[in-house]
This record gives C-alpha cells, structure tokens and sequence, in this order.
C-alpha cells in the first residue's frame, strides 16, 4: 500500500451557502515521492492538503495514511499522528512571535515529552543545518522572510517525520529566496528520503519537484511525471 | 512542571500591560480579602474581650421593683432576696442542678481614710467565690477566704486605683495597714488590678462581717451560682424560667411580670454572644468571597480574551502536536500563575495593612462609660487563613481558567490557524 491513499474523498464546506470543494479525489502517494499539487486559487489545494494533514476532516470516501484510516479521529489521536508523522511548512510560516527560534523550533518535541536539554540540543543541530545558528536566539520578528521560512522547516524537521506538507512555501517569499527553499526540500527529499508534497499555483515552484498533480474545481486532473527539471531563476516563474 | 512554568512565563512576559491588569484586579481583591478579615478578627477579638471580663458562666438573681398587682399587692413594690431564698436554692428541689450557690450583701457608701488621705468605697459582702465569679485579678496580696468568712473578720480588699490614691508612692505596701471607714477600722489583705482608665469603688469584705456590721437582717443582695445540664441556649433559657418562675411564686409576683425580679443569665449571654460572633464572622466571609468572586470573574475574563488574541497559536500549537489537554493545561496554569501570584502579593500588603491597623486604630481607646477599652484587638488573620486563602486562590485560578481553557482546547485545529 501507498504511504498516502485517497478514495474518492468528497468535501463540502457548509458555512451558510453549501460548497462542494473536493469532489471525489483519488490519489496515491508513495514513500519517498517529492510531488506538487498545482491548480488556480479556489481550486481546493489547501483543503486537500489540510485533509492530508488531519488538519481538517472530509465527508465521505477513504483516507488511508502509512496503512491506517484516518476517519474520524479524536483530537487527541490527531495530534499524536500530526506530531510523529506529519511536519507542516505554511505560507506565513507560521511561528509563535514571543518565542524565539530555537523555542520554536523546540515546541514539536516539547509536546513528545523530550528533556529540555536534548530537545535543545536538538533544535541548535537542525537550526545549524539551516544555517541559522546565529540567529538561534532572535524573535520571528527580528529575522527575514527566508529565516523565518527555514526555522519553520527547522521546527517541521526535528521529529523526523514521514511526511512534510508545504501550502505554498514560497507564497510570502521573493523570487531569490524561493529558489533557496525549494532546493533546501528537493535536498531533503534526496537525501534524507523524506516524502515531500507541496501546494503551490505557481508552474515553476511545481517545477521543482518529480511529480506534479494538476487539480482544477475539486477533481484531479493529469498527473505529469517531471523529470526534466528546466532550469528554475525564480523569475522565470512569472 | 519546569516546562509549563517556563511556557507561562515567555506568555506572561510577552503580555506585560494584561498580566499587570489582570494582577492588580486579583491583588485589590485578595488585599480587600485578607484586610477585610483582618479588620473583622479584630473587632471580634476586641468584642469577646471586653465582653468576657464581664460575663462568667453562672447566674445572678436580684430582687427589683414588681410592675403589675398581684395576689393582693399593689404595683412597684420592692422584692427582697433573704436567707430563705437562699436555703431555697441551696436545697433539695434543685439538687443535681444548681451549684456553687454564693451570695452577696447589698452595698454602703463610704469614705475610706489612712492617714491623711481619703478615697470614696462602695463596701460590700462577698465571699471567696467571687473572686473568679468576678474575674478580679489580685495585683498584690490575697481575696476573702473562708477563715475571714468563719471568723468575721473586719479585713477588706481595695482596688488598684484606691490603693493608688491612698498610698501614691507604695500603692502594694498598704497591705497590712488599718484603714478607717466611718467609725470602724479594717485591715487591708488584698489589692484587685483596675486596667489604667477604669475606676473601680468596690470594696468587698466578707459578707459575714458585712451582716454582722451593717445588716443584721435577712435580706441578701443577690443570689449567685452556676447550673448542670442545660446546653444549649433554649434549655438555658427554659432552666431559667423554671427557676425565675419558682422565685416569682415565692415573692407572690405576677407570672408574666418580668421587673419583680432581675435575672442575669451568663450562660444565654455568652451563648447568644458567640451566635453574634458566628454571625459576625460568617458576614465577613460573605463580603470577603464576594470580593473574590468579582476577582475570579475578571481574571476569567481577562483569559476569555486573551484566549481570543491567542487562537492562532493554538492552531500551532495543535498543529505541531499539542493535544487539548496540553492546551487545557496551559491555560489554567497560566490562569493559577497569575491569580496565586498576584494573590500572594495582594495578601502580604493585605498583612501589612492589617499590621498598621494594629498600630494606629487598634492602640486607640474608645471610652464606653465606665472604662475605655480597645476598637480592635489584634487585628490580623491567622497562618491557618492565609493557607485557605492560598487555596482558595488556587482553586480561583482554576475556577478563573476553566471556560477560556475548555474554549480553547475544543477548537479545530484548522479553525484556530484560520483566525487572525
Ligand atoms: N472554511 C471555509 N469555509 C467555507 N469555504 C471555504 C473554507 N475554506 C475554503 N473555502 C472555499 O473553498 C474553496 C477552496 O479553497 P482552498 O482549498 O483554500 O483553495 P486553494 O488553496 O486552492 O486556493 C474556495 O472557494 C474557498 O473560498
Ligand atoms: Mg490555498
């Protein structure tokens, strides 16, 4: 079985007007891919991706993460799974302002129960693998959007996850920076053999990576292996 | 627990203008608390005290005026206890519940002279009892005893105060010493402590020497002794009916007529006294809880906010793993922090308050009449009600954090990271 397996997974959002975003996806993701989830803002990636997450919750069909479903898991369930198996990287990164990185960084471990010292410790070594460890003791606030996005990536890294999900990692970041991020994951991919699926609507930033999965209006459209890789300047993007 | 405290701490910091708000609203409440208390225990202990020196567990009868006819008898009559009575008491209808019966001989004014100093006396005759039955206390030499009484000796005890105006420079070295009241001598035996205001004229002799002198009749002042068997404040009052009644019969005084005889009942006295005191203390309470209760109802809200303000972390937080129960517990730590630190502070000043107090209002005197005596006693609260109070602040943190913790730990976790 696929690391990740979708069933024709339906979702309605029913605030006031009802909206049926995912309408029946069907996707499978193994082990070790570096995918993209590509489509035009409104399309349903972020739900997906949420879905993917245990973020969210979907209506009706199959989700089978590592060989177990996820339906209908208690909160306390879905935290654990999101702790052990899942790393986020979120567009507006998602730090917590009056920490400062390496606390950040340190929080998925704090809630694993890990010793201060050696989660500590473990967070200099990731932010050190990020290039950031001089800024180790700097607020959010301090540091760059690139600093930012990277002690994200730092904090989505250190419980070794199986899975790293990344709605539209480079959303906020310049076009220099975004080629930075985008090798640093396609790294990780390669050599760490992490499964990596990104969000993005942007074609060079799907580019990036070996697979890309086109969705339009909640339905999976083609599925493009891309191994060619053109050359990625970011500007070239646009 | 380190990691929790270290987790309140970097949220504390980060929100110093509501952790200041938030810990002024609990110290101000804690403070009004523990002054409150403070200020109530010493009014109470100052109540009790004074009231004390003069109540004793036992009851005094006294004949009065009738304010009714009866059998024959015209109103305004003027009762006399006598001997009868007092065999009366002492016998056999009341074996087994009256005790201790001792009476005491109506008084004489006198000038008391040594030398040549004089001081006014109000000589009466008393016997040993009464010295606790009184609650003197001797500043120097011995009460009546029963040889005085059995040999009608012409001995007396003073006041402070009189031994002071007869003999200024050695008020003690008067015992011994013959003093002059009218046209007979007595030896001074004992003097009883007067606090510096009050001003006491009793001089008591023993009540053998007293009837011998100046009342060779059988008439008694009063009727003084302590009871077995009622406990509670109806039974005493029921015991004191039965026996007021029995009086009244032998004094063919109307049932219903509560003037011909004058009863006064230690036992109801110091029972009602302490309902008052419970009473008293069960209001302080009251207000001191309410103050409280406005404490936990602003830090609630205060963390209802700020809860608010902080969804979006949460959504990180259970994104990243925290599972809501970790969020519950933040919360409510955070909450107890605030109320039992800020509590602390408030009641430590609440301590100093109730400190200062005892040194201005509590040195002051009030004079009610006869004697002055003391606005507050005291006035602090014990180890035993800052350990409540610690809990109580404890548990009104918890109290406090609850609804914004259970707010809190139940959103979606995708919900939270939509807020903003
Ligand atoms: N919580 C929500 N409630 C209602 N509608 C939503 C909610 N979240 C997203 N939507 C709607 O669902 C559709 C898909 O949204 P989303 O998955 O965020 O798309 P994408 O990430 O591809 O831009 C959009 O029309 C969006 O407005
Ligand atoms: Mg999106």
């Amino acid at each position: 079985m696929a690391l990740i397996e979708l069933n024709d997974i339906n979702k309605t959002y029913n605030n006031g007007q009802p909206l049926h975003v995912l309408k029946g996806i069907n996707l499978q993701i193994e082990r070790g891919e570096f995918v993209s989830i590509m489509g035009a803002s409104g399309s349903g990636k972020s739900t997906l991706l949420n879905i993917l997450g245990i973020l969210d919750n979907y209506d009706t069909g199959t989700y089978h993460l590592d060989g177990k479903l996820i339906k209908d898991l208690n909160e306390k369930q879905a935290a654990d799974y999101r702790n052990r198996m899942i790393g986020f990287i979120f567009q507006n990164f998602n730090l917590i302002g009056f920490k400062t990185a390496v606390e950040n960084v340190e929080l998925p471990l704090y809630y694993q129960g890990v010793p201060r010292k050696k989660r500590h410790e473990l967070a200099m070594e990731y932010l050190d693998k990020m290039g950031l460890s001089p800024w180790a003791h700097h607020f959010p606030s301090e540091m760059s959007g690139g600093q930012k996005q990277r002690v994200a990536i730092a904090r989505a890294l250190i419980t070794r996850p199986q899975i790293i999900l990344a709605d539209e990692p480079t959303g906020a970041l310049d076009s220099k920076t975004s080629v930075e991020v985008m090798q640093l994951l396609k790294q990780l991919n390669k050599e760490d053999g992490i499964t990596i699926i990104v969000v993005t609507h942007e074609g060079g930033v799907a580019n990036e990576t070996n697979k890309i999965i086109h969705i339009k209006d909640g339905i999976i459209g083609k599925i493009e292996e891309n191994t060619r890789h053109e050359a990625w300047q970011g500007s070239a993007m646009k | 627990m380190r990691e929790l405290f270290h987790e309140i701490g970097s949220s504390l910091r980060q929100n110093k203008l509501r952790t200041a708000l938030t810990g002024f609203a609990v110290s101000w409440g804690i403070f009004l608390l523990i002054t409150l208390l403070g200020a109530g225990n010493g009014l109470m202990n100052s109540f009790m005290g004074n009231m004390n020196q003069y109540v004793s567990q036992s009851i005094t009868v006294e004949g009065w005026r009738t304010s009714k006819p009866y059998a024959g008898y015209k109103e305004n009559r003027r009762i006399h206890l006598d001997t009868k009575d007092l065999s009366y008491t002492q016998g056999k209808d009341w074996e087994g519940r009256i005790r201790g019966v001792i009476t005491a001989t109506t008084g004489t004014s006198l000038t008391l002279t040594l030398g040549s100093r004089t001081v006014d006396g109000w000589m009466e005759g008393k016997m040993p009892q009464h010295l606790e039955q009184e609650k003197l206390q001797m500043a120097a030499g011995r009460y009546i005893n029963q040889g005085d009484m059995d040999g009608c000796r012409k001995v007396m005890v003073l006041s402070l105060a009189q031994a002071k105006e007869l003999n200024p420079d050695e008020p003690e070295a008067i015992i011994g010493a013959w003093v002059s009241a009218g046209k007979i001598a007595f030896r001074v035996i004992g003097i009883y402590h007067t606090d510096e205001q009050s001003w006491r004229r009793s001089c008591p002799i023993p009540y053998t020497t007293y009837k011998a002198i100046y009342d060779p009749s059988d008439k008694i002042e009063s009727i003084t002794f302590t009871v077995e068997g009622p406990r509670t404040l109806e039974e005493h009052q029921a015991f004191e009916k039965e026996y007021g009644d029995a009086i009244r019969r032998r004094h063919s005084i109307a049932p219903d007529d509560q003037r011909g005889i004058w009863i006064d009942n230690g036992y109801t006295q110091n029972l009602q006294m302490s309902n008052a005191s419970r009473i008293l203390q069960i209001a302080m309470w009251i207000l001191g809880l309410l103050t409280l209760v406005s404490g936990i109802v602003g830090v609630s809200n205060i963390m209802l906010i700020t809860v608010k303000e902080r969804t979006h972390e949460f959504g990180i937080r259970k994104a990243i793993g925290a599972k809501p129960a970790d969020v519950l517990k933040l919360i409510i730590a955070e909450s107890v922090s605030i109320t039992a630190l800020f509590g602390y502070v408030g009641m430590l000043l609440g301590m100093v308050a109730c400190e200062i107090l005892d040194k201005t209002v509590g040195q002051k005197g009030v004079n009610i009449g006869f004697e002055e005596i003391k606005m507050l006693v005291n006035p602090s609260v014990g180890v035993d009600v800052a350990i409540e109070a610690t809990v109580l602040l404890v548990l009104a943190g918890t109290l406090a954090g609850i609804i914004p913790a259970w707010k809190a730990a139940r959103v979606k976790p995708i919900e939270a990271l939509r807020a903003e």
